[in-house]
């Protein structure tokens, strides 16, 4: 008896909710740790890069707009679903980074508890960062954290999943929504956690994914006005530069440093914005 | 404008048009009219500019005994300081008026003779309006009939406060047509409005009735003048003016005891309202304490000394 | 109706010159460069001159920072993070500032008359609101400096080090203090670069300093010009930088910091709208207005300089804008009475001029207050635009001057969409009496401040910055903490 020809999967893009080729019609090998092949996957170009700002840009001020509560249901739902598909994450993590199976699933455990740790921060956040302020006057005044608007996020090109999680989950739960751009070399677990949102009730262009090559994007995306903040986490050779050209429309950036609370990521997606009202009669 | 055009003093068909009228005024922000009133309190009056705005102060005095001990005497004496406040320099300007109750109306009458001060008498059962209109229309009546040139009548402001602005307006109306002629100042007791927005309504009302002068309040409740309130009327007269080209006159009352309290009320006007109003025309302080001060800053401007108290009479 | 019938047959109250005296600055001829706890011989530096913008005269002469003297700084401020302030008790920190916070206030005449003289705005504001404000932020962030642990960012947070300070020349003591009290509360050491065009009242701040007894070192003042801040941004020695002034030089600073991944804020330019809804409290709206685009000669990050009026309401509120600035009192800065006063400089009235020309060419209709200006000195009569749409580069361009662009709208989303229409976002007003509506606007505006039925109100406990090319990070509040700890 032979043995079953395996279905195999075409990795696209998630732009706006669809899941798309890239606009150029451009793939590329993903191998695993051995150098075997795993699975086309898209190679995003700077169309591309623009198609996914203007999905997030779309969605950004309904995604903010819509209750904390709802923001923590819906991070909270992709948690299960991911809970629920943790045996097929975790393969694929195991086959881009030829590791064990225990060691592959403490992966992916850890990145779903951190999933569930953003969704109950949504909730927070304002009560934690913002608050009421003693102004010597006869005013109410009172700071409120705001997200910056639409965050890129270049995740770590080693393909953790809970680094994965860090730069798409810290910015959307704070009502960013996110262009993400995953590890060039290991995108697969990425991609198929980011499927589940499609699942999960998270509104088209809330999380848009790009995979490809970082040198191709990353001008692109770091010179686009529009995008309000950068998470450099994988951006490596890239940083500084992406950093640099940032700075025409004074973005925010985050570069993480040894030894960071997980808050700080967070907040460097926030802006605070404090309102004075008048109080007489 | 806010307030469709309407002729010098409107008829309102019923209280529902009255209300609708008023509703269509802006509100008023406390915060910032206080804001305002703070800023304008610094500015610095010297020399020149300071001789001038006590002069000026003085001139609209109407300087007031409103007590149940007043007598013939006392209004005697008051009348004698209101047509000359300081006897050792006669260029020192005379009071506008002087403000008693009805019955010594004759009394300042006979006293003022032959001066530039004019009579001004409280009614309407004041200070406190309770009393059935017929009750008030004969002390205005009275007053009236005494000689009085001004009739400062109180609103009632149990009326005002349940909302019953018709009864207010009607009652402004007829006491106007009981003053046969003399001026009317309509005092709102702005102490009991509490609110700008409340100030700013009776304003308006008061000025629609036929006031010919809003005055804050009675001198007889714990909160009398302030600035806010001050500015508050100040705007209302200024933009009834433009709107019905009438110019009703603002009279501050009750607890302005200081040169520079006065002093600030003058800046208020110049800066806000117009300088139309620095005239005893349209702007009175209803004092009494306030003139001696006034008095000694001014002696104080012309030696160039501060003066004792008693230099000046204690009336 | 026309508005002289308001005028007195008796006429108005001309108010007397009432000024300040000018001696009460006591400035010396020349200064040199506070650093490690002393200031240097002038003569040992290329001197230049400050000049008074109401007359054009020189003020006094002052050094210009070079890349050494910046170097001394940082060293001296590295060496005080090191050797003395970062581990002293936050406790005894918090002494420090509370005595630099009394100096202030005792020499608070003198430091209004020094910035008015500097920087041409009156001595009402200075010694109304700039003045007391630095003295109220050192008060503010003195309590925080042993209270770290409970701002929420973990229990010990720790200083950044020697933290690089650019402050610009429209509020410069009061940018000195937002930017030295929570960096030295945090535990951070300091070398400042006040503005070219007004370095005296940072100078007399040293002056302040020193007999507080700061440790030498501690906070360094270099004074300077672009140059001087350009080496002082480079400088490897130094681990956060705080710059507030332009948009332009901004971007100029974020690129080097991104060179060397150094902490940063910015707090830069800005084109507030000011939204005037129908049921607005009108008079209070007025001086809202003038307090948003008048107050320090516009020259404010955050003036209010976009006024988005409710159609209905619109020729009202003009009417009314434009007799109320007939009404400020423009001329010399230290006349207590004085609303408005000199621009800073020959620069910024060329820019503001050339912008003003441009409103007119671009078609906007221009009303001038019918104020005198004197015949010295750098100066722009209160100017507002009315007919501007959203194209005018008068409703684009930052003009910091006393211009403001008049536009109208129609429902609250379209008030909105214009208010966010710029790529700034500092500051808002909003007028309304109400309060739901205010709300629902101010949660959608782009802005790091909003004013509700108020303008131009600043306090250290009540975080201030901006969004988008407004800049980043906050000074003021618990979350003007955040810039100088390393969290």
């Amino acid at each position: 008896m032979s043995e079953r020809l395996d279905v195999m999967k075409t990795y696209k893009l998630l732009i706006k909710g669809q899941f798309l080729r890239s606009e150029s019609g451009r793939t590329y090998e993903v191998s695993d740790a051995v150098g075997g092949f795993l699975a086309n996957a898209a190679r995003a170009s700077r169309k591309d890069v623009r198609e996914a700002v203007v999905a997030a840009r779309g969605a950004q001020a309904s995604w903010w707009e819509s209750s904390a509560y709802l923001k923590g249901q819906i991070l909270y739902r992709w948690a299960e679903m991911a809970e629920s598909r943790r045996r097929d994450l975790a393969d694929l993590v195991q086959r881009a980074w030829g590791i064990g199976e225990d060691e592959a699933l403490e992966d992916v455990n850890a990145a779903i508890d951190r999933l569930v740790w953003y969704a109950g921060w949504t909730d927070k956040i304002a009560q934690v960062y913002g608050g009421a302020n003693p102004v010597a006057g006869p005013y109410f005044n009172f700071s409120v954290p705001r997200p910056c608007g639409v965050v890129a996020a270049i995740a770590p090109s080693n393909g953790s999943l809970q680094g994965w999680v860090d730069v798409v989950a810290a910015p959307l739960c704070a009502g960013n929504t996110v262009v993400a751009v995953a590890s060039h070399e290991h995108p697969l677990a990425a991609f198929a956690l980011a499927e589940l949102t499609a699942t999960a009730d998270v509104p088209p262009g809330v999380l848009n994914l790009l995979t490809g090559d970082l040198a191709e994007l990353a001008e692109t995306l770091a010179r686009h006005e529009d995008v309000d903040g950068l998470d450099l986490t994988g951006a490596g050779e890239f940083a500084t530069a992406m950093a640099e050209w940032s700075a025409d429309s004074i973005t925010r950036t985050y570069r993480p440093h040894p030894g960071d609370d997980p808050t700080r990521r967070l907040r460097s997606f926030i802006e605070t914005t404090t309102v004075w009202h008048t109080m007489g009669y | 404008m806010r307030v469709p055009s309407v002729e010098r003093r409107p008829s309102f068909a019923d209280e529902v048009q009255l209300r609708r009228a008023l509703d269509h005024l802006s509100g008023v922000d406390a915060v910032g009219v206080t804001h305002r009133v703070a800023k304008l309190a610094t500015r610095s009056l010297k020399t020149s500019t300071k001789s001038r705005a006590i002069d000026l102060a003085l001139s609209m005095i109407d300087l007031t005994t409103l007590e149940g001990s007043d007598t013939p005497g006392r209004v005697a004496s008051l009348c004698a300081k209101a047509r000359r406040p300081d006897p050792e320099d006669p260029t020192t300007p005379a009071a506008a008026a002087v403000c008693v109750y009805p019955d010594l109306v004759a009394d300042a009458r006979r006293h003022l003779e032959g001066s530039s001060v004019a009579v001004a008498s409280v009614a309407t059962a004041f200070p406190s309006g309770r009393a059935p209109l017929s009750v008030k229309l004969a002390d205005v009546g009275a007053a009236v009939e005494a000689g009085a040139d001004e009739i400062d009548m109180v609103i009632d402001r149990g009326a005002f406060l349940s909302g019953r602005l018709g009864q207010v307006f009607d009652e402004i109306e007829a006491v106007k047509a009981e003053c046969r002629g003399a001026h009317l100042k309509v005092i709102l007791e702005t102490g009991e409005l509490v609110t700008l927005d409340n100030v700013k309504r009776a304003s308006w009302l008061a000025m629609w009735a036929g006031a010919d002068f809003i005055k804050t309040s009675t001198g007889k409740v714990s909160v009398n003048a302030t600035p806010t309130v001050g500015l508050v009327m100040l705007e209302a007269v200024r933009d009834f003016a433009e709107e019905t080209g009438s110019l009703v006159g603002v009279k501050m009352a009750g607890g302005i005891r200081t040169t520079k309290d006065a002093l600030r009320y003058l800046v208020l006007i110049n800066e806000t309202v117009g300088s139309r109003w620095l005239s005893p025309d349209l702007f009175r302080f209803g004092a009494s304490s306030l003139m001696n001060d006034l008095l000694m800053q001014r002696t104080k401007q012309r030696l160039g000394a501060y003066v004792r108290p008693e230099r000046f009479s204690g009336d | 109706m026309s508005d002289s019938f308001l005028v007195s047959p008796l006429g108005s109250l001309e108010y007397a010159p009432a000024p300040e005296s000018a001696a009460l600055a006591r400035l010396s001829d020349s200064y040199g460069l506070f650093i490690d706890g002393r200031f240097s011989d002038p003569e040992s530096h290329e001197l230049v001159e400050t000049l008074n913008p109401a007359t054009g005269e020189p003020l006094a002469r002052y050094a210009r920072g070079s890349t050494s003297d910046v170097d001394a700084a940082v060293r001296s401020a590295r060496h005080a993070y090191e050797s003395v302030w970062r581990d002293l008790p936050g406790s005894e920190r918090a002494k420090y500032l509370f005595r630099i916070a009394r100096l202030i206030q005792e020499r608070a005449r003198e430091l209004a008359v020094v910035e008015t003289l500097d920087n041409g705005k009156p001595i009402r504001e200075t010694r109304d609101v700039d003045v007391p404000l630095a003295a109220a932020h050192f008060f503010y962030y003195a309590g925080w400096a042993d209270k770290l642990g409970y701002a929420g960012y973990g229990a010990a947070p720790r200083p950044l080090g020697v933290a690089g300070q650019i402050i610009p020349w429209n509020f410069p003591l009061l940018m000195a203090a937002w930017k030295l009290a929570p960096a030295l509360a945090a535990g951070n050491t300091c070398v400042l670069k006040p503005a070219e065009t007004t370095p005296l009242s940072a100078l007399v701040l040293a002056e302040i300093l020193q007999q507080a007894d700061l440790p030498p070192g501690v906070v360094n003042i270099v004074t300077g010009d672009g140059t001087t801040g350009a080496a002082l941004v480079a400088h490897p020695g130094i681990d956060k930088v705080a710059f507030t002034g332009s948009t332009e030089v901004g971007r100029r600073i974020q690129r080097t910091a991104a060179q060397t991944g150094r902490h940063l804020t910015l707090e830069l330019g800005g084109k507030g709208a000011n939204i005037v809804f129908e049921d607005a409290p009108l008079d209070e709206v007025i001086e809202g207005i003038i307090d948003g685009i008048f107050f320090n000669q516009g020259h404010v990050c955050c003036a209010g300089s976009r006024l988005l009026v409710e159609e209905s309401v619109a020729d009202e509120v003009l009417r009314r804008l434009r007799r109320r600035m007939d009404q400020l009192r423009v001329g010399d800065p230290l006349d207590k009475n004085t609303d408005v006063g000199a621009v800073n400089s020959a620069t910024q009235l060329d820019k503001i001029t050339e912008l003003v020309e441009a409103g007119e060419r671009e078609g906007a209709l221009r009303y001038s207050a019918s104020c005198a200006l004197p015949d010295r000195g750098y100066w722009f009569a209160p100017t507002v635009f009315s007919n501007v749409s959203q194209t005018h580069r008068i409703a684009r361009e930052e003009i910091f001057g006393p211009v403001l662009s008049m536009l109208t709208f129609r429902t609250p989303d379209e008030a909105v969409a214009k208010a966010n229409n710029t790529p700034y976002g500092l500051a808002c007003g909003v007028w309304s009496e109400k309060g739901s509506r205010t709300l629902w606007v101010a949660e959608r505006l782009k802005a790091g401040v909003i004013w509700a039925n108020t303008y131009n109100q600043f306090d250290p406990t009540s975080p201030f910055g901006g969004v988008r090319e407004s800049g980043f990070g906050r000074e003021g509040g618990r979350q003007g903490l955040e810039a100088y700890l390393d969290v």
